[in-house]
């Protein structure tokens, strides 16, 4: 049990060099990265998205997470009250060389995003034994 | 034209009473030229923000939670306001890792709403696809809009 309360957050627009040919809104989705001995984990939080959404990349190093949301609302709906903004997501990170890019996994629950990047074996740390001579 | 009507915090931060004109510029805007896309603004909000339409048998309510599954969510109406709770649990924290970056909080949440009209409480329905719970109301009886044929005297 966490007594913390939970904050709403601004939501942040996806900042392009180029611009979208399309109405539509990419939010940068906010993300935890964490690492292991054996694998590096992100997961990115993208509500509404399901699980053919989403487009994981991997292209010279660049690791890029990108979601497709499907139209929620119905379209003969009157709006009353309007607090989240809905739109796509996409966020891009540099990996280093040390991933593992055939292995990678990826789940999607309740709206988060894991992927599971294992390390290479030469990267993962080793106990070297010291012989007595 | 909707009417509004919703409970608001006494003190939701020194951004709330500039969220509320902004709110109804939203709503003068739309009700003049249908101008629909004015940004939200979530600052000093209640978690988790709310989406909240009506068509003319329903109100629909929806909110994003994101990692937040449908056992650790808590709905109940009573009489005409909706209260939604839960809780979103750490996610790994028992082995050792270490964190790059952490942005996806964790922690427990309630928000109260009042509806805009009455609604038929034991025939609610709730759902959470992808993250998003979307909340089913049916309306009163009494309140949805009735047809008055007029007779040729």
């Amino acid at each position: 049990m966490t007594d913390k309360e939970l904050q709403v957050k601004q939501r942040q627009e996806v900042q392009q060099a180029g611009e979208s040919t399309k109405p539509e809104r990419q939010y940068v989705p906010p993300v935890d990265i964490f690492e292991s001995k054996d694998s590096v984990t992100v997961m990115a939080e993208m509500p509404g998205v399901a699980k053919g959404g989403v487009r994981i990349g991997l292209e010279e190093g660049t690791l890029t997470i990108e979601g497709t949301r499907g139209d929620v609302a119905g379209s003969a709906e009157n709006f009353l009250l309007r607090e989240f903004e809905t739109g796509h997501y996409l966020r891009r990170f540099t990996l280093a060389e040390t991933i593992d890019q055939e292995k990678i996994e990826a789940t999607m629950t309740n709206g988060i995003l894991t992927v599971v990047l294992p390390k290479r074996e030469q990267a993962r740390p080793r106990q070297i034994e010291v012989k007595a001579g | 034209m909707a009417i509004i009507r919703f409970d608001r915090p006494l003190f939701r931060g020194p951004m709330s009473e500039y969220d509320r004109m902004r709110r109804e510029m939203t709503a003068l805007m739309r009700a003049f030229g249908g101008y629909e896309d004015f940004p939200p603004s979530t600052a000093g909000g209640v978690y988790p923000p709310l989406n909240i339409s009506e068509d003319t048998d329903h109100i629909y309510v929806r909110a994003e939670v994101p990692g937040i599954g449908a056992k650790d969510l808590q709905l109940s109406v009573e009489g005409e306001t909706l209260v939604i709770k839960g809780e979103r649990m750490t996610n790994a924290a028992d082995e050792k890792l270490s964190f790059h970056r952490r942005e996806i909080e964790c922690g427990s949440f309630s928000r109260a709403i009042t509806l805009p009209t009455r609604v038929q409480a034991d025939k609610v329905q709730a759902k959470s696809v992808d993250g998003i719970l979307t909340i089913t109301l049916p309306k009163a009886e009494e309140v949805k809009p009735k047809k008055i044929t007029v007779n040729v005297g």
